[in-house]
């Protein structure tokens, strides 16, 4: 229950729910009604229709936020593993695409419109990690937008087109001047050509530290005077600190190059300060909420549960 | 004067008491499908639950426990619009069961979810 800003509505009628449960428990229990609570798998409806599609590619994400967890490989690795056991499409397994440099170099090709044709998608090169460039020096750069953005890797006075840098994106502002790849029709389509024109999976992730200090609502156990254990509702004042999820699935046509859906979603843990939780479990546990919304948008999901049947 | 008045009288508690065993019978007819309906939901004929519990809210459209296993019913089948407005028929005929709201609070938060659209 620890600072899910994301499902605060859903836990409020969790604590409802459990409230009444509660109530019919005693309410059953001295005769009063009777009900008979059962298991439930209720089926969720495929968001989009998958069915033109054999085979599904996840490409790459635009990522950034935290330098702790490489979210574009680890986003990439976790959902094509999660794809190949709960859905009926083909997963394709090639290299991750380092999606914010592509991005970067297409827009910088954009803004010095002199040259010659657009570049075929690079699917077949090895992913690019900051070691394998020549130079490993630091510069503060100017993203496609104009926003400041830390790039590695890059010789002063090189041209950005020229030679692909290493990215880091910190905020969403800064996410969004690389966005117009996703709508590069022509992009998407030559790389569905050649995978045999699968669905095509990516979009952005932004995995940001995030602290937080105010007052809590707790629950602390109690004995009453009689020996009686009760649970009494308090507030406290905690500093707590931890990461926020902000992925946005985009699903593009292998076929045609088209988007044709895009999910976002939000998650957020805080825990208290003084508990030390790496970023990477803290990730895990933000897309474990998110993985079962993802899936549902390509393919039918059951939602376990009980109800209570009445007489 | 008073003739008239009694005589109104009699017939109106007439009415009502013939009108109480048939009301009754109606309920008694009811419960006996949402009985069946309860065995047959246990054992996962869905199916078969979901016809007695219809026939429940046919017989005796006031019977707020018919509608809330129909409305479960139509639940597990995915069909949501059919859930949504048996839950709401349950809660009007009986506002204060908590049981019914536990029921439709929980089914709320799958129907969001399965409304949500994505970004456009």
């Amino acid at each position: 229950m620890i600072g899910r800003t994301a499902t605060a509505t859903g836990s409020t009628r969790r604590l409802v729910t459990f409230g009444a449960g509660a109530l019919a428990l005693v309410l059953g229990g001295s005769g009063c009604v009777s009900f008979y609570e059962i298991p439930i798998e209720t089926p969720i409806q495929a968001k989009l229709d998958v069915s033109p599609f054999q085979r599904v590619h996840v490409v790459g994400f635009i990522a950034g936020g935290s330098d702790d967890v490489d979210a574009n490989l680890e986003t990439v690795r976790l959902l094509r593993s999660q794809l190949r056991t709960r859905s009926g499409l083909r997963v394709i397994e090639a290299d991750v695409l380092p999606l914010a440099e592509i991005a970067q170099e297409m827009n910088a090709k954009e803004a010095a419109p002199a040259d010659a044709a657009p570049e075929k998608p690079t699917t077949d090169k090895p992913t690019e990690k900051p070691g394998d460039k020549a130079s490993t020096a630091s510069a503060e750069a100017v993203d496609p937008a104009g926003h400041s953005s830390k790039v590695e890797g890059q010789a002063a006075g090189q041209g950005a087109a020229a030679q692909p840098a290493m990215v880091r994106v910190r905020d969403e502002k800064s996410l969004a001047s690389y966005e117009p790849i996703f709508a590069n029709v022509e992009y998407w389509k030559k790389l569905g050509e050649e995978f045999q024109q699968p669905l095509i999976v990516t979009g952005t992730v932004l995995f940001t530290p995030q602290s937080k200090s105010g007052m809590v609502s707790q629950t602390r156990e109690q004995y009453d005077q009689l020996g009686r254990r009760v649970v009494v509702p308090t507030r406290v004042y905690m500093e707590r600190k931890g990461y926020i999820l902000r992925p946005k699935f985009i699903f593009i046509d292998g076929r045609t190059g088209t988007r044709i859906h895009s999910e976002t979603f939000r998650e957020e843990r805080l825990y208290p300060s003084q508990q030390n939780v790496p970023a990477l479990s803290s990730y895990f546990e933000l897309m474990d909420d998110v993985i079962p919304r993802f899936l549902n948008v390509l393919s039918t999901q059951k939602v376990r549960g009980t109800r209570v049947l009445l007489k | 004067m008073a003739r008239p008045r009694l005589a109104a009288a009699f017939v109106v508690m007439g009415l009502a008491l013939a009108a109480v065993p048939a009301a009754a019978d109606n309920r008694g007819n009811s419960k006996a499908q949402v009985d069946f309906g309860i065995k047959a939901a246990q054992r996962e004929l869905w199916k078969e639950a979901l016809y007695r519990w219809k026939r429940a809210v046919e017989i005796d459209p006031t019977y707020a426990a018919a509608y809330n296993d129909l409305a479960i019913a139509y639940e597990h089948n995915g069909q949501f619009d059919e859930a949504r407005v048996a839950y709401e028929k349950a809660l009007e005929l009986e506002p204060n069961n908590v049981l019914i709201k536990q029921n439709y609070d929980l089914f709320r938060e799958i129907n969001d979810r399965a409304n949500r659209n994505g970004d456009r």
